[in-house]
């Protein structure tokens, strides 16, 4: 006697394989679903490499110190270097760069809201890098077990990287807390204005994330946002304290197994979303300003392919 | 550490090349996130952290060549960054003129690295050893950078019509200031005589070779002029360099004493 197996359909075929834990690869077959999921964080992902190459870039080249100086040049160079591997691995999805850039330049695709806040003292350099780069590398190592092998393997090149921007950031904002009463201030002003912002790029509490539950089948997503902002305050609490610095939340306490934070203001997080933060149109602008002037370099190279070819 | 042996001509050419190799990479900085493409943004912030590793040894040196002032201090690499008055700075011109847009930019480039090839090659035997031992890394450094800035001479003279008139343009506005790289003053015959320096004269026809080479394979014309801008080694600047200057010191100069 022979069981009859009923045909599995090319979908449950591909959920095996992401069961399985198996990688999936360009020339693999994928949902359509998937495909365009990967495309559109994979894109917006790169986008905030690139963004974020501005708040910070805006100190380079008044860095009060050579040696922080030739740190935070690395820094931005290694941000460009992360959108060209981002954008890279969305183009085997079938994307085009040129495309993407112009979904960002056009405001169909987002970046991190993280970047809409403006860099008014070099302590947010210090601030950023243990903060910021802190909370990418808790979003971003799960992503190193993507399904998705060249997303996966760009994450873990970025990865490596980013865990050295954020000593390098917690190690700036040491100096700063063991410096002159001034560096001190400056360093508690920074930590006040990021401390909230950086809770805000997990995105939105799990009640409340839409796309969650399909990326998480899909082995896009290993932890959910709550999750992954309880594991970054738990570590940040305690460097905040080592820092001397106190964290800008009255509600925050330890309940024996974790730091629990106050209530998140989703309102501020929704304005800066919508475009209306304090540099949302400073970044797209700047960032457009640069395409635009570089038009005709790019034609030049692309005319003097062409003769040489 | 020993103590170095105090030397002020040397120290005065270790603080040229420095301030060249500082002045460059503080105008390089200010492409940070507005290159034309995204390779781009990377090779000149690349170009940028060849040009201040160049800078901080170099100016180390020069402190250590100084010697201590009467307090018994010796000069930093930041205390020589951000502590002196544009007086002071002996880059050459060249290295301030503003970077205008991308053509001009590598017009600028492709002048300076093809010059300090020539140099760094020379001063990897230099009699100094601090200089040397930069030079030795430096010359790769500025292979690869005048390889990379003819390589972008080529696409752009050679791309279009508008890429090609305003690199003639970029290049026409920064010639001029070329000439003041192969002066010779009485401290440069001391320290060539020495072996410390690299002698000007024989620095130019090289310089002159791979320049004339890159711009007729670029389709470009080499610029002619009578007019020689100098003044840089000797302190007196362009308009445009105390903003330079402004913008690179005030956040140190704020805070007198603070560490970083
Ligand atoms: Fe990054
Ligand atoms: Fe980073």
């Amino acid at each position: 006697m022979t069981a009859v197996v009923p045909a599995r359909t090319p979908e449950q075929e591909f959920q095996d394989r992401i069961d399985a834990d198996d990688r999936v690869e360009p020339r693999d077959w994928m949902p359509d679903g998937y495909r365009r999921t990967l495309v559109r964080q994979i894109a917006q992902h790169a986008h905030s490499e690139i963004i974020g190459m501005q708040p910070e870039g805006n100190w380079i080249t008044r860095a009060p110190s050579l040696r922080r100086k030739v740190i935070l040049v690395a820094k931005v160079q290694d941000e460009a270097g992360h959108g060209l591997y981002l954008y890279g691995a969305a183009e085997t999805l079938g994307a085009d760069r040129d495309e993407l850039l112009d979904m960002l330049h056009t405001g169909r695709q987002k970046y991190s809201t993280i970047f809409n806040y403006p860099t008014t003292s070099w302590a947010d350099v210090a601030a950023i890098g243990w903060l910021v780069d802190g909370a990418a590398i808790m979003n971003q190592v799960p992503l190193t077990r993507c399904s998705y092998g060249p997303y996966a393997r760009a994450m873990t090149r970025v990865c490596k990287e980013e865990s050295f921007h954020q000593r390098q950031g917690f190690e700036a904002m040491m100096t700063l807390c063991h410096g002159t009463a001034t560096q001190k201030r400056m360093a508690q002003d920074a930590l006040d204005r990021w401390w909230w912002p950086s809770l805000m790029m997990f995105g939105p509490n799990d009640d409340a994330s839409p796309h969650s539950a399909q990326s998480m089948a899909w082995g896009i997503k290993r932890f959910s946002n709550d999750e992954l902002r309880q594991r970054f305050v738990d570590a940040t609490v305690p460097q905040a304290q080592f820092l001397g610095l106190t964290v800008p939340d009255p509600d925050l306490r330890w309940d024996g197994k974790h730091w629990i934070s106050g209530a998140i203001d989703w309102t501020e997080f929704q304005t800066v979303m919508r475009g209306d933060g304090p540099c949302n149109r400073e970044r797209l602008r700047h960032r457009v300003a640069a395409h635009e002037d570089g038009a005709w370099v790019r034609e030049a190279a692309a005319a003097y392919a062409d003769k040489h070819r | 550490m020993t103590a170095v042996q105090t030397d002020t001509d040397t120290a005065v050419y270790a603080l040229r090349l420095g301030d060249d190799a500082l002045v460059l990479a503080q105008r390089l900085c200010e492409w940070a996130a507005r290159a034309p493409q995204l390779e781009e943004d990377v090779a000149l912030l690349n170009l940028a952290l060849d040009l201040l590793g160049q800078a901080r040894s170099l100016l180390t040196r020069a402190g250590e060549l100084a010697g201590p002032d009467p307090n018994g201090t010796v000069r930093t690499e930041d205390d020589l960054a951000y502590l002196r008055d544009e007086p002071e700075f002996c880059n050459a011109l060249l290295m301030e003129v503003q970077s205008g847009d991308f053509g001009r930019t590598m017009a600028r480039q492709l002048l300076v690295s093809a010059w300090q090839v020539p140099l760094w090659t020379a001063l990897a035997a230099s009699a100094d050893e601090g200089i040397a031992g930069v030079a030795g890394k430096a010359v790769k450094e500025a292979a690869y950078h005048l390889d990379h800035a003819r390589s972008w001479v080529l696409r752009l003279g050679d791309g279009t019509a508008e890429s090609h008139r305003r690199l003639q343009q970029g290049l026409d506005d920064v010639w001029p200031y070329a000439a003041e790289l192969f002066e010779r003053d009485a401290l440069l015959d001391r320290l060539v005589e020495r072996g410390v320096a690299a002698d000007p004269a024989l620095l130019e026809p090289q310089w002159r070779a791979t320049v004339q080479a890159v711009l007729a394979e670029a389709t470009l014309t080499v610029p002619e002029t009578t007019w020689r801008p100098t003044g840089g080694r000797r302190g007196q600047h362009l308009t445009g360099f105390g903003y330079l200057l402004a913008e690179l010191q005030h956040l140190h100069r704020s805070h007198p004493g603070a560490t970083w």
